[in-house]
């Protein structure tokens, strides 16, 4: 040890790590681990290394998890259901409360075990991640205590499965478990293969507790046994990982009916204007990229520049970057540790290297790297092109991209350039600026002079192939609840289109030859296909529609993408369209009922009218269906705002052909989505009659278009559409199916819709509204 | 660098000053709550233990400006601080960490008491600094002040600590600010010049930023956040943004200006806070006395207990350390 006069030379910070006598002594005593099932720990099956990534040391075995042995959590889940559920609200706020606490009273020994398996510095497991998981136990024992008040009349899911990565093991547990208890679920959870220790950890705390058997359960194993979960008898899938895995994922419980929220990858925005706080501004880039060794999903790992500053930023970004200290995890001086496990340093390395080699020049801090362990010093590039693959791809590693860009147009034409959405940071300023940008990223999370940014009261999920759903806050508990029981009719299959001639006129008394065509960006378009088919009535054919394919959604999706002002309408705008829609509506109810007489519907008078009522009331919704702002950190404003998806496909019913299709196509455009509908295949006048209707309500070309035609090959179309943000479906079961899988290309939301009595009250409410939109929470924090 | 016996601040070039340069600074952006992070996880991505914890607090020592500015102030106190300021320690905690002599960076007080500090010091080159410039308010006509540090000079301090006329700042007067302070800088001839700031008075950091940037152009060698007397001295996020705006300036003009923190620093740990802001923004260069002064008074009894736990494994009274 240096002297204190050789010190006071150099004025270094000297090691200071911290103690691992207590974790060692607790992975020495637990010897193997088996999984958590039913209240207690299994004998340890067959095992896995669990090795520490700084040094490669053995930590501990754990068992891979079987098929049987998932099936056995599950069970156990199954069985916990009835009682956990029925509890009081109270009285699972309690058990919620209980596991805060006890994190709380285990934060050293839970930050050393966390830092020991996945190699982060100890000082963010003890400053972040177990404090925010402790903060995420509390804020939920508050939901369970409130949810009878909150969400009446919706209940749990059921047994969730949920799958989490080893990035913030810990943490992502909390994410998970948390609401999902808090809403009356039970749980099997399998942590990541890297990163399973606090999860057994956790597990002892849920004994310790109290925690009712089976409410919770731990099965660890590695992506087979993920997939075994995925397989299994459960009502939800929850998972955090990689946006390869989240699209197998949603291939594999496509037709199953069980719920999915997915949150994936990120190759975040980090915009910075050139009247940004630029030392800020870097030292955010320290917290986005080079935190957590960059293994973040949400990482702001594409900084965009401002000309102007680019030169001042990339001075000042290289400058910091040098005094990062990376090394041993444990001490408390350390900015970065090691990577999780050398499969992924590999992976870092080989991306890197391939940025260089396709010419983007790579500038990296000159530190000392460990000699044995799993090290990657930080660094950025430069010089990248959008093509390089270090642009595009999430290395998941502490590198980012730099590229400058010359207007606000520019930076959010650079920021959407991505396939994922999960974050944005944005530094300026300008008040204006910041939030005009902060409203067109397209993330699901967004970050103002501020980044990786979490609070329990906040919902954290993303847009596009990032995922869907939300975890935290209102938003985030939603995804734990059932929907509202409905009573789901059976709905006729529709016969295949006829396309061959007629051979005698159609039975209706029309003086003029009327065909009714697609409607595509407010006109009506001739279909590609050149054919058209019958629609039959009680009597006989009524009519011909047009035989829609392929090519008639891609033209239709184009429409719809072109008419992107009415996303930016305000809802009062809307809704001025909407009561006009209904205007127009009621001075022709007398020929829409008639054509639905002639289609043979129950009671067409009454079918027009409610259809009159849904347009008034989504009118009311359309500027009176807001966000919130939540509660969340002090001099902070965390806006949680719906934003349309953008463009829809909706695949109505085919019973209630007028009622049906304006009770999905209604809601969406209500929150300034764009659609593209498939209406009843059997049916589809209904719908074509409204083209004039809509011609004459002011509704701008292309928010709504509609393609008559068979109704799965459309639908198969939309739901493969990279381009279709979202779509709903109504109809069998193997187009649900089918639609799921083939959503699974860009990851679009879905909703499979149960055909019912559209007249009723389940043919309307906000949870439309919800389904129609998606949750950005805008972080503000303020002060000067 | 090993501190010499002798004037600190002797060895260091003088700030020339350069003309007002508004652009440098007009629109300078510092985000309050980006700077609160920052200043927030300096302590906690930084520490220091053991062996490195009791050099870090040496150097704090040597970073001192011992500071008595009270309207009870006599002679007699003065030269009980001066005695504590050459010997800051306790002879036997010096030893135990194998130091053979110590002293802090200067001695700050009254112009009245100057003569005092001067004669109890003579011989130890601790240099004698004074607050001048009607402090703590500044609010006296410009000649007086101005005879102010003429005086205190002529008493026989090395460095002044001149306040600045607030009013300039928060009426954005920057060629007002600039004159009075070039003005004060050519009085206080071959004695240093430290230009307190008065940040709590100046309320937001983009003021803060600004003060600094036309007190550098002014020719200031030192910029000090407070008097001690203001409601908030010094913080992390003001010295942060500070210390920036030394930064930028010794970026265009080669000149490395000194900062000192006054004010509200209590505590070892607050002396190892600070340090570590140093470290990180600055480089080490900005650890020694000639670039860095903590303006403290009771700090150093709370280092003077810390380091002779470190010495001896046992907790102190300071009631057995010598007063300051």
């Amino acid at each position: 040890m240096p002297s204190v006069s050789e010190i006071l030379e150099t004025m270094d910070y000297g090691p200071a790590p911290e103690a691992t006598g207590e974790v060692a002594k607790w992975l020495s005593a637990r010897g193997a681990f088996g999984h958590y099932i039913g209240g207690r720990f299994t004998e340890a099956g067959e095992t896995f290394d669990v090795a520490n990534p700084a040094t490669g040391e053995l930590l501990a075995r754990v068992t891979q998890g079987t098929g049987a042995d998932v099936q056995a959590a599950v069970k156990a889940a199954r069985a916990a259901l009835p009682g956990w559920s029925k509890l009081p609200g109270h009285d699972r706020a309690r058990h919620l409360y209980a596991l805060a606490r006890h994190i709380q009273k285990r934060e050293r020994f839970l930050a050393v075990l966390e830092t020991l398996d996945n190699g982060k510095p100890i000082r963010e497991t003890r400053d972040i991640d177990v404090p925010l998981a402790a903060r995420h136990f509390y804020h939920h024992a508050g939901w369970a205590e409130m949810l009878e008040d909150e969400f009446p009349g919706r209940g749990p899911v059921g047994v969730c499965g949920q799958i989490i990565p080893w990035n913030f093991p810990l943490l992502m547990l909390a994410w998970k478990i948390a609401p999902a208890l808090a809403a009356g679920n039970t749980v099997v959870l399998k942590p990541a293969e890297y990163t399973p220790l606090t999860a057994l950890a956790f597990a002892e705390i849920c004994a310790e507790v109290g925690l009712p058997k089976g409410v919770v359960n731990i099965v660890t194993g590695d992506g087979a046994t993920g997939a075994a979960l995925v397989a299994a008898e459960v009502d939800k899938i929850a998972f955090t990982g990689s946006t390869e895995v989240g699209r197998a994922i949603r291939k594999a419980t496509a037709g199953s009916g069980k719920k999915l929220t997915l949150e994936l990858g990120g190759k975040s925005p980090f915009v910075v204007f050139a009247d940004a706080d630029i030392d800020g501004a870097v030292e955010g880039v320290v917290d986005a990229i080079w935190f957590n060794q960059g293994q973040v999903c949400c990482a702001g790992s594409r900084i965009l520049v401002q000309e102007g500053v680019a030169r001042e930023f990339t001075e000042r970004l290289a400058a910091r970057m040098a005094k990062l200290r990376v090394g041993d995890p444990l001490d408390k001086s350390t900015d970065m540790g090691a990577i999780v496990d050398p499969v992924q340093l590999r992976r870092i390395r080989d991306l890197v290297a391939r940025g260089e080699a396709e010419g983007a020049v790579l500038h990296q801090a000159e530190c000392r790297l460990p000699a044995k362990g799993s090290f990657f010093a930080p660094g950025f590039f430069t010089d990248v092109a959008p093509a390089n693959i270090v642009s595009e791809v999430e290395i998941f590693g502490p590198v980012a991209t730099l590229t400058t860009f010359r207007t606000p147009e520019e930076a959010v034409e650079l920021a959407n350039n991505t396939r994922y959405g999960l974050a944005a940071s944005i530094w300026s300023e300008n008040i204006n600026l910041a939030l005009d940008v902060a409203s067109r990223v397209r993330a699901g999370v967004v970050w103002v002079n501020a980044t990786n940014v979490f609070d329990a009261a906040a919902g954290f999920g993303g847009y596009r192939e990032s995922g869907f759903g939300r975890e935290g806050g209102r938003e985030g508990l939603g995804e734990y609840l059932a929907d509202a029981k409905i009573k789901a009719k059976a709905d006729p299959a529709p016969p295949p289109p006829e396309t061959a001639p007629l051979r005698e006129a159609p039975g209706i008394a029309d003086p003029i030859d009327r065909t009714a065509k697609l409607y595509v960006g407010g006109a009506q378009k001739r279909p590609d296909s050149g054919y058209s088919y019958a629609v039959r009535g009680k009597a006989g054919v009524i009519g011909l529609a047009g035989l829609g394919n392929r090519k008639d959604i891609r033209n239709a999706v184009e429409a719809a993408h072109k008419a992107a002002g009415w996303g930016k309408a305000t809802g009062h705008n809307r809704a001025q369209v909407l009561y006009y829609l209904a205007e127009n509506l009621a001075a022709r109810a007398a020929e829409f009922a008639a054509r639905l007489k002639s289609a043979g519907g129950p009671k067409p008078a009454e079918e027009v009218a409610a259809a009159i009522r849904r347009a008034f009331w989504y009118a009311a919704q359309a500027d009176k269906f807001d966000g919130a702002v939540h509660s969340t950190k002090s001099a902070h404003v965390t806006l949680a705002m719906p934003e349309p998806f953008g463009v829809m496909g909706i695949v109505c019913p085919t019973g209630a052909p007028l009622l049906g299709f304006v009770s999905l196509v209604l809601p969406a455009i209500a929150m300034g989505n764009r659609v593209v509908a498939v209406p009843s295949q059997a049916m589809p006048l209904a719908a074509t009659d409204l083209y004039q209707v809509f011609d004459t309500s002011d509704l701008p070309g292309g928010v709504v278009n509609i393609v008559t035609g068979p109704r799965d090959e459309l639908a198969r179309t939309l739901a493969a559409h990279d381009d279709v943000a979202a779509i709903w479906y109504s109809g069998d079961a193997d187009g649900t199916r089918m639609v799921e899988e083939e959503s699974a290309g860009n990851l679009k939301v879905t909703w499979s819709v149960a055909h019912r009595d559209w007249s009723g009250p389940e043919g309307q409410g906000r949870s439309f509204l919800t389904r129609a939109t998606q949750v950005k929470n805008i972080w503000v924090p303020y002060g000067e | 660098m090993q501190v010499e016996r002798g004037h600190p601040l002797s060895h260091n070039e003088r700030n020339p000053g350069v003309p007002l340069a508004a652009d440098w600074f007009d629109h300078v952006a510092v985000n309050k709550p980006a700077a609160e992070r920052r200043a927030a996880t300096l302590t906690t991505r930084r520490t220091v233990k053991k062996e490195w914890q009791a050099a870090w607090l040496v150097n704090a020592v040597r970073c001192i400006d011992l500071t008595t500015l009270a309207g009870d102030d006599t002679p007699d106190r003065v030269r009980r601080l001066c005695a504590k300021a050459r010997q800051p320690l306790a002879d036997h905690i010096l030893l135990g960490l194998g130091l053979d002599r110590l002293a802090t960076g200067a001695v700050c007080v009254y112009p009245t008491m100057v003569s005092t500090a001067v004669k109890a010091l003579a011989g130890t080159g601790i240099p004698v600094a004074s607050v001048a410039t009607g402090f703590p308010a500044g609010l006296m006509p410009l000649n007086l002040r101005l005879a102010e540090i003429l005086y205190a000079v002529d008493q026989g301090a090395a460095e002044i600590d001149i306040v600045i006329t607030r009013a300039h700042v928060l009426d954005a007067n920057w060629s007002a600010l600039y004159d009075e302070i070039a003005a004060m800088r050519e009085a206080c001839g071959p004695a240093h010049l430290k230009a307190i700031l008065a940040t709590g008075d100046l309320k937001t950091l983009r003021n803060v930023y600004k003060a600094s940037m036309v007190a550098m152009q002014a020719g200031a060698d030192f910029i000090k956040t407070s008097t001690g007397k203001e409601g908030v001295n010094a913080t992390l996020p003001v010295s942060l943004v500070m210390a920036r705006a030394l930064r930028d300036y010794g970026a265009r003009t080669g000149s490395r200006i000194g900062f000192k923190p006054a004010g509200g620093m209590k505590t070892a740990k607050d002396a190892i806070a600070w340090q570590i802001l140093m470290k990180e923004e600055l480089g080490n260069d900005w650890l020694r006395p000639e670039l860095f002064r903590l303006g403290a008074s009771s700090m150093l009894a709370d280092i003077e207990r810390q380091l002779e736990h470190h010495v001896t494994g046992r907790y102190a009274a300071s009631s057995r350390h010598a007063i300051a």
